[in-house]
């Protein structure tokens, strides 16, 4: 540990708070209250300058997009604007509580507003919900939409079908919503095998859940055929929003007869990620499937913004109060910011990084589908497996020279993957950086495999035991 | 302004490297049928001056909770936040980091989220506390979810005394894994023991109780931890507010399985309600563990016999399990799970301590003044910690809520929202005597 733990710097009696003085007096506890009084907590004990120090070291050790390109595969780590945190730092815009009267929300209600306007055009879905919290939040609303729907037709439907290229929430969110999950296989070109996807759908099918382009940044250029076919067995299609940076403004959800999606404003949006989250997942539908999105859902009449309590159709809550919503001030911002002709450069520039990437790196590593690709792409590291150092090694060794990996092992389909995103907003030089320190591992493989094998070398701590943590679990102090 | 870096001129370059003449012809694999064939109708982008200048001008539409006194709790509470938090996260380091996925350049976030579990193991009394879920309700409804895999029953009993929006989601998710609600309603602020001991059978898989109460009140918790315990196999999920946990007992003395809650109040700011942070605590049990959703980070060594942190038992997960994964949680609440570990180690022990105490006495002070007044009543004012029920006598609640917003004060929830009489009023360290001097003011005159 390069960083001690803050409470070992915890001293008796130290203190890093001050609050006003109480100035009512003090009720007693009440003889039944008091029974539920605690002893004590063991909470460190600290001062302000002791946090200040300990979480700024902690800083040190991690590495966000502001150090450096984050080419992780389906992630979409583009920069985040300093300028949407301002936003989201107004005070007027922020210190709100979610139960004070609509009439003294009006901005924030219109901001919501114009955010659903945006992500329906984007889309060209008809109505937006944005109270998922996350990408697999608004997985999870959708399923349970498509659920309720027939539910509502009466009509008995348990399966549904995802590809096996597919992100690993969709066939979790399917589970959760009370369905059975049917994988099928993708076929040589790493696309829907029609045939494969012909032979799954049936009566029982409730929908089919596809990202377009796909996580090998492949764009499913039979799609209309593929609505299709799922609309002819009376079943929804489900669009996964976290690859569309490589579309829009260059096309639409809603004109592939998408009938719902969510999108992921931390990724294409470019709200931060916290590491980790927050995130903010809305879904839209096509007006059919309206009825049924979760409640409330913000509407507007002649003379104000109101939400809509009244949904008997609807799937219920599945948050708290409305979502993420200091991130959707975020995305709300990016949008204006960028604005409509920006959206489509963007678009454009993501997938033009990729593609300079993939052009310059296809000689030196496999590539397993030649297929043209879109935002992202997919290179196999089993050529450098031969040579003695598998893709996990090659993701260790690119932290020594300090830039982020791509995501490995990832599409499933493709053995020693690195799925590589760079975002729009790199430029010439990092991407050749990045290329240039890729072909030098590539090299170090062929020349020294142990220095690749045991890397990270110059990290704060180097490879880390995962065995050792999950079989002797140390989840605490 | 676009934020791309590229110039036309290096643009050209990239394209030629490809082999392609103009970049339309990376599009040329969408089926034209599908292609937007117009400019998005979204207006042209602006500057950052713009951009604040709109902002700031929409905002004033608002009118925030720091121009008028407030006691809305509810859910969402109104407590101080330490101006360290937002300097410490807004280290750029922390805050655009992805899920910390290679652990060697993540230490920072790893050591955060260990710190984090420690400090909720530690107020709830449990074993085992994982990175952080969604929100408070979505926290429960997982929770629920879990207890009836492992009791590997269906039917749960909800009382009635819990936040109505958290069994509202409950049961949406509910739905999906298709188990069965029994609604217990409560007489008063509380539940009545007896109530559970008649549903409880041989098919409840899980029982939930919120430590306090959305009233405020502490529940029968020992009685009814007897009666849940009589049956081993039933799975005691406890909702908590986390910030009342320094200076109440931890939910682990009460039997409890599972620990959940909304950790908003521990150094998050409220946003209209989210980003929230949501918590989950289980008794350190393998079994447990094996159904815990979401990410867990774990201390081990590097291969020179250093200490370290990773993301670890990620065979419960999504990612690897897909359709066979305790949930799909991925993206979780990681920055704001930060924020709560830093109010943490600022306050301590004492600072913890000293909030729920002000908390405790100030919404006493309130409380007993007012139902002094004659028109007024407070309904559990023998059991309440920092919430209590006020009924408004000869008089509709909607009226003086009404009327004091005219005046600057918003005075608590309307319990009418959920088919009830009378209002939720909460009172943080934050309000001043001179505060609730003058709601009672205004209350004797109303």
């Amino acid at each position: 540990m390069e960083e001690k733990l803050i409470k070992d710097y915890s001293s008796p009696g130290r203190k890093g708070y001050s609050l006003p003085p109480l100035e009512v007096e003090e009720s007693e506890f009440n003889s039944e209250l008091s029974d539920y009084l605690r002893e004590d907590v063991q909470l460190p004990e600290v001062s302000e300058v002791d946090v200040i120090r300990h979480y700024t070291a902690l800083s040190e050790m991690n590495y966000g997009v502001d150090s450096g390109i984050y080419p992780l595969g389906s992630c979409t780590m583009k920069y985040n604007p300093k300028r949407n945190e301002r936003v989201a730092r107004i005070a007027a815009l922020s210190n709100l509580h979610p139960y004070q009267p609509e009439a003294q929300l009006q901005g924030s209600l219109e901001i919501l507003y114009q955010l659903k306007l945006d992500l329906a055009e984007i889309s060209a879905m008809d109505e937006i919900t944005l109270q998922p919290a996350s990408g697999a939040h608004g997985e999870f609303t959708s399923l349970m939409i498509v659920k309720k729907y027939f539910e509502d037709k009466e009509e008995k439907r348990t399966k549904v079908i995802v590809p096996d290229s597919a992100h690993g929430t969709n066939p979790a969110s399917a589970t959760m919503a009370g369905f059975e999950v049917m994988e099928i296989a993708s076929n040589e070109r790493g696309m829907v095998d029609l045939e494969a996807l012909a032979e799954a759908l049936d009566q029982d099918t409730a929908a089919l859940m596809l990202t377009n382009p796909n996580t090998l940044g492949i764009f499913e250029e039979d799609i209309l055929k593929i609505t299709e076919m799922v609309h002819e067995v009376g079943a929804l299609v489900y669009y996964d929003g976290a690859n569309m940076n490589a579309i829009m403004g260059y096309a639409k959800p809603g004109l592939m007869n998408f009938d719902l999606m969510h999108f992921n404003l931390h990724k294409t949006f470019s709200t931060p990620h916290g590491g980790g989250g927050p995130g903010s997942g809305p879904v839209g539908v096509k007006d059919f499937l309206a009825p049924y999105l979760p409640k409330p859902v913000l509407k507007k009449d002649e003379k104000k913004y109101y939400w809509d309590q009244k949904r008997p159709k609807s799937i219920g809550k599945v948050h708290s109060f409305y979502g993420n919503y200091g991130i959707m001030l975020r995305a709300w911002a990016y949008i204006k910011t960028v604005g409509g002709a920006g959206l489509k450069k963007t678009t454009e520039n993501a997938v033009l990084n990729a593609n300079y990437l993939k052009s310059r790196l296809k000689d030196d590593f496999e590539l397993p589908y030649a297929e043209d690709s879109l935002h992202e792409f997919v290179l196999s590291g089993s050529r450098q497996k031969a040579e003695g150092a598998s893709t996990l090694h090659i993701a260790k060794r690119l932290l020594d020279y300090d830039q982020y990996a791509p995501t490995i092992y990832f599409p499933l389909v493709v053995k020693e993957a690195m799925m590589i995103e760079p975002t729009e907003t790199e430029n010439i030089e990092t991407l050749d950086h990045f290329v240039e320190t890729l072909l030098t591992i590539s090299r170090e493989i062929k020349e020294d495999p142990e220095l690749v094998k045991n890397a990270p070398h110059s990290t704060t701590v180097r490879k880390l035991d995962e065995t050792e943590a999950a079989r002797n679990p140390n989840l605490h102090w | 302004m676009d934020y791309i870096s590229n110039t036309p001129a290096e643009r050209n370059k990239m394209l030629k490297e490809i082999g392609l003449e103009a970049v339309e012809d990376l599009f040329k694999m969408i089926p034209k049928e599908v292609k937007a064939d117009e400019q998005l109708n979204i207006e042209s982008g602006i500057s950052e001056l713009e951009l604040m200048r709109k902002a700031q001008l929409t905002a004033k539409k608002n009118k925030s909770i720091d121009q008028q006194i407030s006691f809305l709790g509810a859910g969402a509470y109104d407590h101080y936040v330490p101006g360290i938090i937002d300097a410490l996260i807004s280290r750029s380091e922390f805050y655009t980091a992805y899920t910390p996925y290679q652990a060697e350049l993540s230490q920072g976030t790893l050591e955060a989220i260990y710190e984090y579990q420690s400090m909720i193991c530690d107020l709830t009394g449990m074993g085992i506390t994982n990175a952080s879920m969604l929100d408070g309700a979505s926290a429960a409804a997982e929770a629920v979810a879990m207890g009836a895999r492992i009791s590997r029953r269906s039917k749960v009993l909800l009382p009635d005394t819990i936040n109505p929006a958290y069994r509202e989601v409950i049961k949406t998710y509910g739905a999906g894994a298709e188990l069965e609600f029994i609604n217990l309603n409560s007489e008063q602020e509380i539940i009545d023991p007896s109530l559970i001991e008649k549903e409880i059978d041989a098919s409840t898989g899980v029982v939930v109780l919120q430590y306090p109460n959305f009233y405020g009140s502490i529940e029968k918790m020992e009685e009814i931890s007897k009666i849940i315990n009589e049956d081993k196999k039933v799975v005691f999920v406890i909702i908590a507010n986390p910030i009342l946990l320094g200076l109440l007992k931890p939910p682990a003395e009460f039997g409890a399985d599972i620990v959940v809650g909304e950790a908003q109040s521990l150094g998050n700011g409220l946003n209209y309600g989210g980003p929230n942070l949501g918590f989950m605590a289980c008794k350190d049990d393998r079994k447990m563990l094996r159904q815990l959703p979401g990410r867990i980070v774990g201390k081990t060594k590097d291969v020179e016999g250093k200490e370290g942190f990773v993301l670890t038992l990620q065979t419960r997960e999504q990612h690897i399990r897909r359709e066979k994964a305790t949930s799909n949680i991925c993206t979780n609440e990681a920055l704001n799970a930060l924020m709560a570990t830093i109010y943490l180690s600022t306050m301590g022990n004492t600072g913890l301590r000293e909030v729920g105490e002000q908390c405790y006495h100030k919404s006493h002070y309130l409380a007993e003044k007012i139902d002094q007044l004659p028109g007024y009543e407070v309904a559990n004012k023998d059991n309440f910690i920092h919430e209590f029920i006020l009924k408004v006598k000869n008089k509709k609640s909607s009226e003086v809520l009404k009327k004091l917003i005219q005046q600057d004060i918003l005075l608590g929830f309307d319990l009418k929202r959920i088919g009830q009489e009378g209002i939720l009023v909460c009172v943080t360290e934050k309000r001043t005597k001179a505060e609730l001097d003058k709601l009672i003011e205004k209350l004797e005159v109303l």
